[in-house]
């Protein structure tokens, strides 16, 4: 991946920075320009709470070539507490215990390496939350 | 705007086509649109093709096309919308017909997709989704498709059985179509037991890897008596997009553009749900035909998976669904599958289909969508 595509969106990666409509208030994760609910162009920026809940999953056992060393590994939507959705690997539980509604957390994990030397991508993946 | 008919179409058989190129494969498929047709020259085409650049390197198609066409000169647009892209560049078609800008004006849809590798071509693929919010995670077009049918199954408690009924279905009416890419019958109990790709979906619910085109010619409707076969008019075109990523629609269980471009393309026909003799859709999963079928309004919400165990979709059932084998069973060269259905609308209509033939069809439908469902396309057809 070029690293200006990396670098523009650290503040995603690092502190899951998402953008909030001053006029409705709905979130989105990225940030936007535009509200695609009220067309608001006003937003105020703020980090996630890193919780939520598993709305749906899977497990990838045949995956494209960057991930090829990884499968299988789960997959899930999770719905975050401040409100967007986020696709997520869903690690450290086994494949069985993953279920609809399980509370998560993202934690900041490795994702890829692009070949021995290549450059090593980082982002969020989420855990469950043991109550 | 004018009425528009299709008045000629032209598919040859999909598979591994290794020994021909991309522009052959378009220029063979367009060849025989235009003898069934019987026309020689074109005022205008459109090509289908959703990344000719990741899978062979080439871009720049339509102009390509319409040289190694022998159209010299003429108006020849690529068209892009996933795997919605060739049934896009017919609705561009048939736009530019209705609108009266051109008289005879070719659509086809093209994809060479085994020059790469299994994992290079997943990764093509992958390019339809959000590349950085849900690819750079991993997540597979299976494994979309398979979160979808996750939810589905939760929330409506259809099972794995009745994705598998699917497969078998599309898998027995592909059996009977010569162009078909795997014309093999399935069992039930294969597709649960075949290689796992996202749980649920295994290999056998998943449309495979092909190289294919097809196409077909439009022309004014009262120009369609020059012609040497009947015409087929398009009576409803609906286009509709949705978010690119699954994960920002509030419901993973049906596909909001697949709503939205039926119901342009009902209201446009005068046509109901209930006046659809049988359709061909977008079965690049076994879920993606039960929630499509949901979606249309063919069957209420979560009553997908039982029409389709009860037989309601087979060819003798009460409004048959891909009666071509689908995606599933004739293949899916991306950009060529919404031309497929055409093609296979036409020849049914024209009552041409052979074993697989619909009984009294006079009006269909096809709906082919792109990516996860961020973007369909619907057309409604009917005899002349």
């Amino acid at each position: 991946m070029p690293p200006a595509r990396s670098w523009r969106t650290y503040p995603q990666t690092y502190r899951l920075e998402a953008a909030r409509c001053v006029k409705c208030e709905k979130v989105f994760f990225p940030p936007r320009l535009v509200c695609s609910k009220c067309h608001g162009r006003q937003f105020e920026r703020f980090n996630m709470k890193r919780t939520g809940k598993v709305v749906t999953h899977t497990v990838i056992r045949t995956p494209s070539d960057e991930f090829s060393g990884e499968a299988p590994f789960a997959v899930g939507i999770v719905q975050m507490d401040d409100g967007p959705r986020m696709t997520s690997q869903i690690v450290d539980v086994p494949f069985d215990e993953i279920k609809i509604g399980m509370p998560v957390k993202l934690e900041f994990r490795r994702l890829s390496t692009e070949g021995e030397a290549g450059t090593i991508h980082y982002g969020h993946k989420a855990v469950p939350v043991r109550v | 705007m004018r009425d528009v008919a299709v008045i000629g179409v032209g598919m040859q058989k999909w598979g591994e086509l290794w020994e021909k190129s991309t522009r052959d494969i378009f220029v063979e498929s367009a060849l025989l649109a235009m003898d069934d047709a019987g026309v020689d020259s074109l005022d205008a085409m459109y090509v289908g093709s959703m990344t000719p650049g990741l899978f062979t390197s080439q871009e720049h198609l339509g102009s390509i096309m319409a040289d190694y066409l022998g159209q010299k000169n003429i108006p020849s647009t690529r068209v892009e919308s996933a795997c919605a892209s060739g049934g896009l560049a017919f609705r561009l078609a048939y736009m530019e017909v209705a609108c009266g800008m051109h008289d005879v004006v070719l659509a086809g849809g093209v994809e060479k997709m085994t020059d790469i590798g299994g994992g290079d071509a997943t990764h093509a693929l992958a390019a339809a989704a959000d590349m950085r919010w849900e690819g750079m995670h991993g997540v597979t077009f299976p494994g979309l498709y398979a979160m979808m049918a996750v939810a589905h199954m939760a929330k409506y408690g259809t099972t794995r059985e009745q994705l598998a009924h699917v497969a078998v279905k599309n898998h027995h009416n592909g059996s009977m179509n010569p162009r078909a890419q795997f014309p093999m019958e399935i069992t039930v109990e294969g597709v649960i037991n075949s290689v796992k790709v996202a749980d649920p979906l295994n290999i056998l619910d998943c449309s495979p890897i092909t190289d294919g085109a097809a196409a077909a010619i439009l022309v004014p409707a009262d120009m369609v008596k020059k012609f040497k076969k009947p015409g087929v008019k398009i009576i409803g075109s609906g286009h509709a997009t949705d978010t690119i990523a699954l994960h920002d629609r509030e419901d993973l269980t049906t596909l909001a553009a697949v709503a939205a471009s039926a119901e342009q393309a009902y209201k446009m026909s005068g046509k109901d749900v209930k006046d659809i003799d049988f359709a061909e859709v977008h079965d690049c999963f076994t879920i993606a035909e039960i929630i499509v079928s949901e979606s249309l309004g063919i069957f209420e919400r979560g009553k997908g998976g039982p029409a389709a165990e009860a037989g309601e979709t087979s060819l003798e059932g009460r409004i048959p669904i891909n009666p071509s084998g689908g995606l599933k069973s004739k293949g899916h060269p991306v950009g060529a599958t919404g031309l497929a259905q055409i093609a296979e609308i036409t020849e049914q209509l024209r009552g041409e289909a052979g074993p697989r033939q619909v009984k009294n069809a006079r009006v269909a439908l096809a709906q082919n969508m792109g990516g996860s469902g961020g973007s369909s396309v619907v057309h409604i057809l009917e005899v002349m």
